[in-house]
C-alpha cells in the first residue's frame, strides 16, 4: 500500500459557490485505479463527491474524467502511472482529477453529455438506412466486408475524445471525433444505402470532416483504439475517391493540391499550395486568396519569401522516380490497419522501439 | 541548422534527393503513397549507413506513422520495396529517425550541450511549443522507451540558461493543418496559445516545427485579429534558440526574417562570450 495524493475539482451548483480544488490522500496499492481512489474518498471522507461509474472494467464508458489534464477512464488508469505522470511536471506527484472538457459541468466530475456528445452523435444519423424492402430474414453480407468498421464499433461513448478535441475547444460547433467515428461505422457498412448522402453532408458542413485540426488528441485518449481521427480521414477518402465530392471548405482541393505538388516537384511549393487549395478560378477562392494577401506581402517584406521562390519554386532531381511511385500507389492505395492486423504480429524477430537503432535499445 | 550543427560538432549528411514527408496530408489522401514516399527517404538514409535526423515535428510524426506500418507487416514492406527497386532502393525495417530535439537530449546529451553554451540565455523566459505530431500518439513515438519526450523543450531551455514558462498551450495545436479549410479554427488556436504565453510573461515561444512556426509567426497578426487582442510575441525555431546560446548573432540565424520582430528577445540577450581557447 502507498499514499497517493489527489487534487480533485469540486463544484456544487446548489451552493452558489464557484468551482474549487480539494486535496485528498488515499492509502492504496499502486495497481489500483484512480476510480478506486475516488470511491475511497467518497466512502471515507466525503460522500458528496460526484462521479459517474458502473462496470469498473473499461467497457461501460461512464467514468470519463481528466487525469493530469488528459481525458481517461478513471477505472483503467493506475494510481502508480498517474502519480508518475504528475511527477513529470511538478514535485510530489499529486494526481489532478477534473471533469472532462468541452462539455458543461453538472457537478464535481460529472458532465452534461447530452447537449454535446449525444447531440452530435444524433446529428450524423446513427442508424442503418438500407435500400428496398426488408429481406425475409437478415441482411446478409460477407463477413470480410464488415471487418473495416469493427474499429468504429469499438466506441463505448465515454466522451474522452470529445473532451480533449482541440478543434472543438475553439469551435464548439465542430461535429467532433466521436460522432464522425460513428458516422464512418455507417459509411463503411455495405448494407447502408445513403453513403453518398452521408458523405456529402459531412463534407459540405462547415464544421464537418474538414474541420479536424489533425492534433491526434482523440487517438491518444481513446481507451478502445477507435482512432477517431483515422476514421475522419477515411471519411475524407471515401468522399473524394468514391464519390468525387468537392466540398466548399477547400478540404478536397487542399488535399489534392498538396499531393499533386509533390508529384510534380518532390518538395512543397507553398505559394502554389495556397493558390490551389483555394482554387483561383472560383470567385470564393479569389476572395480567400485576396484575404491571404497581407500575410504573403508581410512574408515578402521580411525576405521570408522571395519572388523567385514564389514564382519558380525548385523541383527535386530524379522526379521520374516519384512519378513511378505515384503511378503505382494511385492504382493500389492499400490501407494497412494495425488495429485489424495487430501491431508486430507479423514479426519474425524482435522489433526495435521507435527512434532506436536496429542494433537494440540504448541504455 | 547547418551553423548550429557545425558548432555542436554534429556532422550532417544531407539527403538532397529526399522528397517531402507528406505532412500527414498525403497519408490522408492515400496511405500507401505516403508510406512509399517515406520508405524511399528511409532507404536513402540507410544507404549512408547513418541514423536519420529530421528538423520538424510534423516530419517526425508523419514519418513515424509510415514507419510503424512499414515495420509491422513484412508482406506490405516487400510490396513497397518492389516499387523502390526501380530506383535501386530498399527499406530495411527499424530505421532510427529522430528529430533534432530528441537527438539533442538522447544522443547528444544535455551536459554536452551545456558545455558548448557561450551565451547563456539568462533572463530569457521561453515558452515551449512542441507541435502535435511529435507528441501524439505516444504509442508510435517511442514514449514507452522515452517517457519524457514531452518535457524535452523545457530541459533544453534550462540547459541553455533560459527560463521555461508554463502556459496552457504548450502541448496543443497551432492550427496549421486547417488554415485553408477553416481559417477561424486555425487562427483562434494560434491566437489563444500565443496569448496564454504572453499572459505567462514569456519573451518568446520556441518550437521544433517549422509549420507551427508558420502559423504562430507568419500568421500572428491575423491570429490577433481573430482572438481580438494584440499579440506580438516572437516565435523561435529550436535551432535558432540553440544557436543564440552557442553564440551566434540573431541575424546569422535568420531572425530578421520573422514577421513578428524579435527585438524583445535580443534586448534580453547578453553579448556572446568569446570562444574558449583552442575550442
Amino acid at each position: 500500500m502507498a499514499d497517493y495524493k489527489l487534487r480533485v475539482r469540486r463544484y456544487d451548483p446548489e451552493s452558489g459557490k464557484p468551482p474549487y480544488w480539494a486535496d485528498y490522500q488515499v492509502d492504496l496499492d499502486g495497481h489500483r485505479s484512480v476510480l478506486d481512489a475516488i470511491l475511497e474518498v467518497k466512502g471515507r471522507e466525503d460522500g458528496s463527491l460526484g462521479i459517474r461509474c458502473s462496470c469498473q472494467a473499461a467497457i461501460c464508458g461512464s467514468c470519463g474524467v481528466r487525469v493530469n489534464g488528459q481525458a481517461k477512464l478513471a477505472c483503467n488508469t493506475k494510481l502508480s502511472d498517474a502519480a508518475a505522470n504528475a511527477a513529470k511536471y511538478e514535485d510530489g506527484g499529486t494526481i489532478k482529477v477534473e471533469p472532462m472538457g468541452n462539455m458543461p459541468v453538472l457537478k464535481d466530475l460529472i458532465v452534461n453529455m447530452d447537449d454535446v456528445h449525444w447531440k452530435k452523435v444524433q446529428r450524423i444519423v446513427p442508424w442503418l438506412i438500407p435500400a428496398g424492402d426488408p429481406p425475409e430474414r437478415e441482411y446478409v453480407v460477407p463477413p470480410e466486408t464488415m471487418i473495416d468498421v469493427t474499429q468504429s464499433m469499438a466506441c463505448i461513448h465515454c466522451g474522452a475524445c470529445v473532451s480533449d478535441c482541440l478543434s472543438m475547444e475553439v469551435d464548439p460547433l465542430f461535429i467532433g471525433p466521436a460522432a464522425l467515428a460513428k458516422a464512418y461505422r455507417f459509411v463503411g457498412d455495405p448494407r447502408d444505402s445513403q453513403t453518398e448522402q452521408r458523405l456529402n453532408d459531412l463534407a459540405e458542413d462547415p464544421h464537418g470532416i474538414y474541420d479536424c485540426t489533425h492534433c491526434f488528441n482523440c487517438i491518444q485518449v481513446c481507451p478502445k483504439g477507435v482512432a477517431p481521427m483515422d476514421q475522419i480521414m477515411r471519411l475524407r477518402r471515401r468522399a473524394t475517391r468514391d464519390f468525387g465530392i468537392t466540398d466548399q471548405n477547400n478540404g478536397r482541393r487542399h488535399e489534392e493540391a498538396f499531393t499533386n505538388i509533390i508529384r510534380k516537384k518532390g518538395i512543397l511549393d507553398e505559394r502554389k499550395l495556397l493558390q490551389d487549395s483555394f482554387g483561383v478560378l472560383r470567385p470564393q477562392g479569389q476572395i480567400q486568396l485576396l484575404r491571404s494577401l497581407p500575410t504573403g506581402l508581410r512574408g515578402f517584406a521580411r525576405g521570408k519569401i522571395t519572388p523567385r521562390k514564389a514564382l519558380m519554386h525548385e523541383r527535386l532531381d530524379g522526379m521520374e522516380n516519384l512519378r513511378r511511385i505515384y503511378d503505382h500507389a494511385e492504382d493500389h492505395h492499400e490501407e494497412v490497419n494495425l488495429y485489424i492486423l495487430g501491431e508486430g504480429e507479423t514479426q519474425d524477430e524482435k522489433e526495435p522501439a521507435m527512434g532506436e537503432t536496429a542494433g537494440g535499445p540504448t541504455s | 541548422m547547418a551553423l548550429v550543427a557545425d558548432r555542436l560538432g554534429i556532422e550532417l549528411v544531407e539527403l538532397d534527393r529526399a522528397n517531402c514527408c507528406g505532412a500527414g496530408v498525403i497519408a490522408e489522401h492515400n496511405p500507401e503513397l505516403a508510406d512509399t514516399l517515406n520508405a524511399r527517404t528511409f532507404a536513402m538514409a540507410q544507404q549512408t549507413g547513418l541514423a536519420m535526423m529530421n528538423i520538424c515535428s510534423t516530419c517526425q510524426g508523419a514519418q513515424s506513422e509510415c514507419q510503424q506500418r512499414l515495420d509491422a507487416d513484412k508482406a506490405y514492406r516487400a510490396h513497397i520495396n518492389e516499387v523502390l527497386a526501380g530506383e535501386g532502393l530498399r527499406y530495411e525495417k527499424g530505421i532510427s529517425n529522430k528529430n533534432f530535439l530528441w537527438l539533442l537530449v538522447e544522443d547528444y546529451g544535455l551536459e554536452n550541450l551545456r558545455a558548448k553554451v557561450r551565451r547563456p540565455l539568462s533572463g530569457l523566459r521561453v515558452g515551449p511549443f512542441y507541435g502535435c505530431y511529435v507528441l501524439r500518439p505516444t504509442s508510435r513515438l517511442g514514449y514507452h522507451e522515452h517517457p519524457d519526450r514531452d518535457a524535452y523543450l523545457e530541459r533544453v531551455i534550462e540547459v541553455l540558461g533560459g527560463e521555461p514558462v508554463d502556459y496552457e498551450g504548450a502541448h496543443k495545436c497551432c492550427g496549421f493543418p486547417v488554415i485553408t479549410m477553416n481559417r477561424e479554427t486555425s487562427l483562434r488556436q494560434a491566437g489563444r496559445h500565443v496569448g496564454d504565453a504572453i499572459d505567462a510573461e514569456a519573451h518568446a515561444l520556441v518550437t521544433p516545427c517549422p509549420l507551427c512556426h508558420l502559423n504562430l509567426d507568419l500568421q500572428q497578426i491575423e491570429a490577433a485579429g481573430v482572438v481580438g487582442r494584440e499579440l506580438g510575441l516572437p516565435i523561435l525555431h529550436l535551432p535558432q534558440l540553440v544557436g543564440l546560446a552557442l553564440g551566434f548573432e540573431p541575424k546569422e540565424l535568420g531572425m530578421h526574417k520573422h514577421v513578428v520582430k524579435t527585438a524583445e528577445v535580443e534586448q534580453v540577450l547578453q553579448p556572446a562570450a568569446a570562444p574558449a581557447a583552442a575550442g
